[in-house]
């Protein structure tokens, strides 16, 4: 029987109610008395020395408030990054100053030089043009290429920075002789050069923020569309404006949808704040949407040549992979991270491999910068191992089913350290692996390739198993790594005298339910009412900290957090039972919202419990304060390590070479669920997204820096027509064993696993067809796939 | 400045606007309804999609002035008379039709419109007339689900799950 609420139930979404009414709050519907309206003036070459910047005419125009320039912001800190990433000879990487506005030097199209503030939106705009008009920057080469930017260094992205290159980073350096000698003598070794092409994540809400400045007390607020408002708050007060963390309140409100995008401190945020502060009116920015494509931070762009040897029967042996990763023309938050240790440590997968050496590049061009993206440095890794274990299979005329069966790690290995360095907890892949294989009909395979034929189609099926490492992170740990920050989260617990709660959780909801899911939990543990328990995030001044949403970490992390502030809650109730029931401590129970002396039929309500905590009147006031609410910090023990296999078919047009799936089949193991039809939805959603990585999404600049794919004219987003019904299955679940809850994270899951299996299907097909195509670079269009059949 | 005057959501309503105001500018900043969301500037998002007398328009692509005198119906106006959810709204809870609810104004409103033309669509119909509405969460299984399901068809059976 499906459950009806608390953990494991189908819960309906609270939030949707909002939403589906019209009465979200996002931020651009914010409207304050007096605010003024910003527009950004962003250059329109890849790279240019600014000569001058003409505000002059600009200054004058009607309902002009002020005009900014980089010269306003030389004096104050920059936008830093958040991991620091060491070579292989051990010099740390380098770290350009990314500044509020572009000061000297523009470095992509789409870089602000400058900002207006206006009575009107319009205003503003005409005047932002006006100074576009009247500056002049004088355009030097654009440096777009990777291979060519760090091959030529007479043209630098950074004057100081001569190779345009931010580090060269080995991972693990010390076994690189070992896996070099192995694959030398290996039996077989398969070659694959590809692209993790670039994408932009389009998050539905462009950016938006609103600053506010209150001259009274020296307080700033800061509205904006973020994932992790505290790590706004931190960035901005700490590092770029220098105003105390206290006198800054950043408020997330409803956002709309981040998939990374919204992780980062962007210059707007800092620029609101500060003419806030300067005009002492609420100073507002909303991006078009054309402005979010060439100045939201973009994702993958990885070129990697990978390496798999392995002996005849297919036992894999080693992998060495050497990749260029594209980081833009600044450092984002989390940008050196991505590329190294969210992608590197993953590089054995599943598998049973005992040799593995990463090396990343990481290159500066003259591109809008590049951070992490759903799943974030993974799926580039699950890319790398799934289409060369595909071609592999085919070289050495091998079952692309029996290879991952025989090089699976296998239940009694776990807890397993894989030669990258990390520990996998747990995980059943074989059983993913045959759950996927059952639902996917695998055995019936031939019979729909047969009725596809007959309709001029050519089918293929494509497999993907993957793992993730997710649930960032152990501080300690990712202290070790360069990491500049702890990566716990933090929830209070607050329960009001009538009995209600208010759990103010670090964990922000931008699309993934926590209102609904976090209160299923609480509900479970204190056995009261779903609607009894507010949830409330994004509010720096409500919540105690938090690290944010992304990474798949609010459940692992924040909602750990929050499981062991309600066990404070608890042990707290138990000694107010005690004193009020008579009893010892020892002797009290709690169970389904109530505390009981065991063995006995005396017991009180959760709700009596509450209110004698606010109404202490027999209470043991000598040893316990009243009141009842409690806080906790978690800090993960290890990462949490969801896994699964992705089966796709696909149905490729051979007169136009246009790729259709026809279905898609995931089998994952998140761990214990809370909310099974919210999990279901983000594993959609992140097959969706794979899926228009893997046959539509790319971001393209030319060679002069200019984004050819810079509205949604160009950049090609999947559509509802684009897509199947998807068959998702979390049956096969391995609980994460160092978290109480037992959960691992599903967000990023689809997004990793699906362009591999959609890519493998697609050189299926062409296989059986005849045409011995080994590699199609994503995105798989029909323009490449005919070429190729063509070529 | 010329005053523009029509219904919205039942109610004749006025606000000043310019040539240029566009009809989504005269919903969000004229009256406050700020359930129309803007998603692009190339009127290709479909999260902006109002009915102008009964047909569904993206409110980006239109002049308040050209729609002078028209009956407009937004994502406000589409609960039932006693504040519970619509048919489709409520479709779109049930099957979880919506994550981040940004698309989700212009999706329900471009489910309104398809189902006004046509009472059961295929699965092919809702993909075909929803691809003007972009989503970037749900990956579009539950938003077809959930318009299949506010048409009165069994869609339990539509996909595993
Ligand atoms: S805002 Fe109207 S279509 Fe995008
Ligand atoms: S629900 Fe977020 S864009 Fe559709």
């Amino acid at each position: 029987m499906p459950k009806d609420s608390g953990i494991g139930a189908s819960s309906k979404r609270r939030e949707d109610i909002r939403f589906l009414t019209g009465r979200g709050v996002y931020t651009d519907d914010i409207t304050l008395h007096g605010e003024l309206h910003a527009v950004m003036v962003r250059s329109t070459v890849a790279n240019g020395k600014i000569v001058s910047v003409g505000t002059a005419r600009a200054e004058t125009m009607p309902g002009v408030q002020a005009v900014f320039t980089g010269a306003d912001f030389a004096a104050v800190g920059g936008n830093p990054a958040g991991w620091l990433i060491n070579s292989r000879d051990g010099t740390p990487m380098r770290e350009p100053k990314r500044p509020v506005l572009a000061h000297g030097k523009v470095r992509h199209v789409g870089d602000a030089y400058a900002a207006v503030v206006a009575n009107t939106y319009e205003q503003a705009r005409d005047a932002a043009q006006a100074i576009s008009d009247d500056t002049v920057i004088e355009e030097l080469p654009a440096i777009v290429n990777m291979a060519a930017a760090v091959a030529n260094p007479a043209n630098r992205v950074h004057d100081e920075i001569p190779d345009n290159v931010c580090y060269d980073w080995g991972w693990i350096e010390d076994n690189r002789a070992k896996v070099d000698a192995a694959i030398k003598s290996a039996p077989h070794v398969t070659t694959l050069e590809l692209v993790n092409n670039r994408l932009v994540p389009n998050a539905m809400e462009p950016r938006a923020s609103i600053g506010e400045y209150f001259p009274g007390t020296g307080d700033y607020k800061l509205t904006t569309t973020s994932q992790n408002p505290h790590l706004t708050r931190l960035l901005v007060a700490a590092f770029v404006l220098g105003i105390p963390e206290n006198k800054l309140t950043v408020v997330a409100p409803d956002v709309g949808g981040g998939f990374g995008s919204k992780i980062y401190h962007y210059g707007e945020e800092a620029l609101v704040l500060a003419a806030a502060k300067k005009l002492h009116r609420p100073v507002r920015w909303t991006a078009e949407r054309s402005e979010s494509f060439l100045s939201d931070a973009h994702g993958r762009d990885h070129e990697t040549k990978i390496e798999l040897a392995s002996d005849l029967e297919g036992n894999f042996i080693a992998i060495r992979t050497t990749t260029l990763a594209n980081v833009g023309a600044y450092l984002s938050n989390f940008s050196t991270v991505t590329p190294t240790f969210l992608h590197g440590t993953l590089m054995a997968g599943p598998y049973k491999v005992p040799n593995v050496y990463v090396n990343v590049k990481t290159v500066f061009t003259n591109t809008a910068p590049v951070d992490a993206y759903r799943g974030a440095g993974r799926p580039e890794a699950t890319y790398s191992i799934e289409r060369v274990v595909d071609k592999m299979c085919r070289e050495l005329n091998l079952d692309p089913f029996e290879v991952r069966r025989k090089n699976f790690l296998t239940t009694d290995m776990f807890p397993y350290t894989t030669p990258v360095g990390l520990v996998y907890d747990t995980g059943n892949y074989q059983a993913t692996l045959e759950k996927a294989v059952q639902l996917a009909d695998v055995a019936g395979f031939e019979k729909r390739a047969a009725a596809s034929r007959a309709k001029g189609r050519l089918r293929g099926m494509g497999l993907s198993t993957w793992i993730e490492a997710c649930g960032i992170a152990p501080s300690h740990l990712v202290g070790i790594l360069g990491a500049r920050v702890g990566l716990y989260d933090a929830a209070t617990v607050r329960v009001n005298a009538t009995g209600n709660l208010s759990v103010m959780v670090g964990a922000h909801s931008h699309g993934q339910g926590h209102e609904t899911v976090f209160a299923q939990i609480v509900s479970s543990k204190l056995g009261v009412p779903e609607s009894s328990v507010e949830i409330v995030h994004g509010d720096t001044s409500k919540i105690p900290f938090g690290m944010g949403s992304y990474g798949s970490r609010s459940l692992a992390v924040c909602g750990v957090a929050m499981d062991k502030a309600l066990d404070k809650i608890i042990a707290k109730g138990k000694k107010i039972a005690a004193h009020m029931l008579e009893a010892a401590e020892g002797d009290i129970t709690f169970a389904d919202g109530k505390f009981s002396v065991a063995g006995t039929d005396k017991a009180k309500t959760f709700g009596e419990i509450a209110f004698s905590a606010y109404v202490p009147h027999n209470y043991p006031l000598e040893t316990l304060e009243p009141g009842l609410e409690e806080t906790a910090f978690y800090d993960p023990a290890n990462f949490t390590y969801p896994a699964g296999a992705y089966i796709c078919e696909v149905e490729v047009d051979p007169d136009t070479g246009r790729v259709e799936v026809a279905s898609f089949t995931c089998a994952d193991d998140f761990g214990n669920v809370m909310n099974p039809m919210i999990v279901e939805g983000q594993v959609h959603g992140g097959v969706g997204q794979g899926i228009g990585q893997a046959l539509l999404e790319n971001a393209h600049y030319d060679e002069n820096g200019q984004l050819l794919t810079g509205s949604y004219m160009d950049y090609a987003m999947p559509r509802a027509d684009d897509v199947p019904f998807y068959t998702v299955d979390h049956s096969c679940s391995t609980p994460c064993t160092h978290n109480p809850l037992g959960v691992k994270g599903c967000g990023e899951a689809g997004a990793i696993g699906s362009p591999p299996a959609v890519v493998n299907a697609v050189i299926d097909a062409l296989h059986r067809a005849g045409h011995k195509i080994d590699h199609i670079d994503m995105p798989v269009s029909p323009s490449r796939v005919w070429s190729a059949m063509n070529a | 400045m010329t005053k523009v005057t029509m219904t919205v959501n039942g109610k004749s309503v006025s606000a000043e606007t310019e040539g240029r105001t566009l009809l989504s500018a005269f919903l969000r900043e004229g009256l406050g309804l700020t359930g129309t969301h803007i998603g692009c500037d190339t009127s290709q998002c479909g999260a902006c999609v109002v009915h102008v007398d009964g047909k569904a328009v993206k409110s980006c692509s239109v002049f308040a002035q050209d729609v002078a005198g028209a009956s407009v119906k937004t994502i406000e106006g589409m609960a039932n008379a006693d504040g519970s959810l619509g048919v489709i709204q409520q479709a779109f809870q049930d099957h979880h039709g919506l994550q981040c609810g940004f698309c989700t104004p212009g999706m329900v409103m471009s489910a309104a419109a398809l189902l006004a033309e046509n009472s059961k669509p295929s699965e092919a119909d809702v993909r075909h007339y929803l691809e003007g509405n972009i989503c970037r969460c749900t990956g579009y299984h539950n938003i077809v689900k959930a318009v299949m399901a506010a048409s009165g068809q069994d869609v339990s059976a539509l996909a595993a799950e």
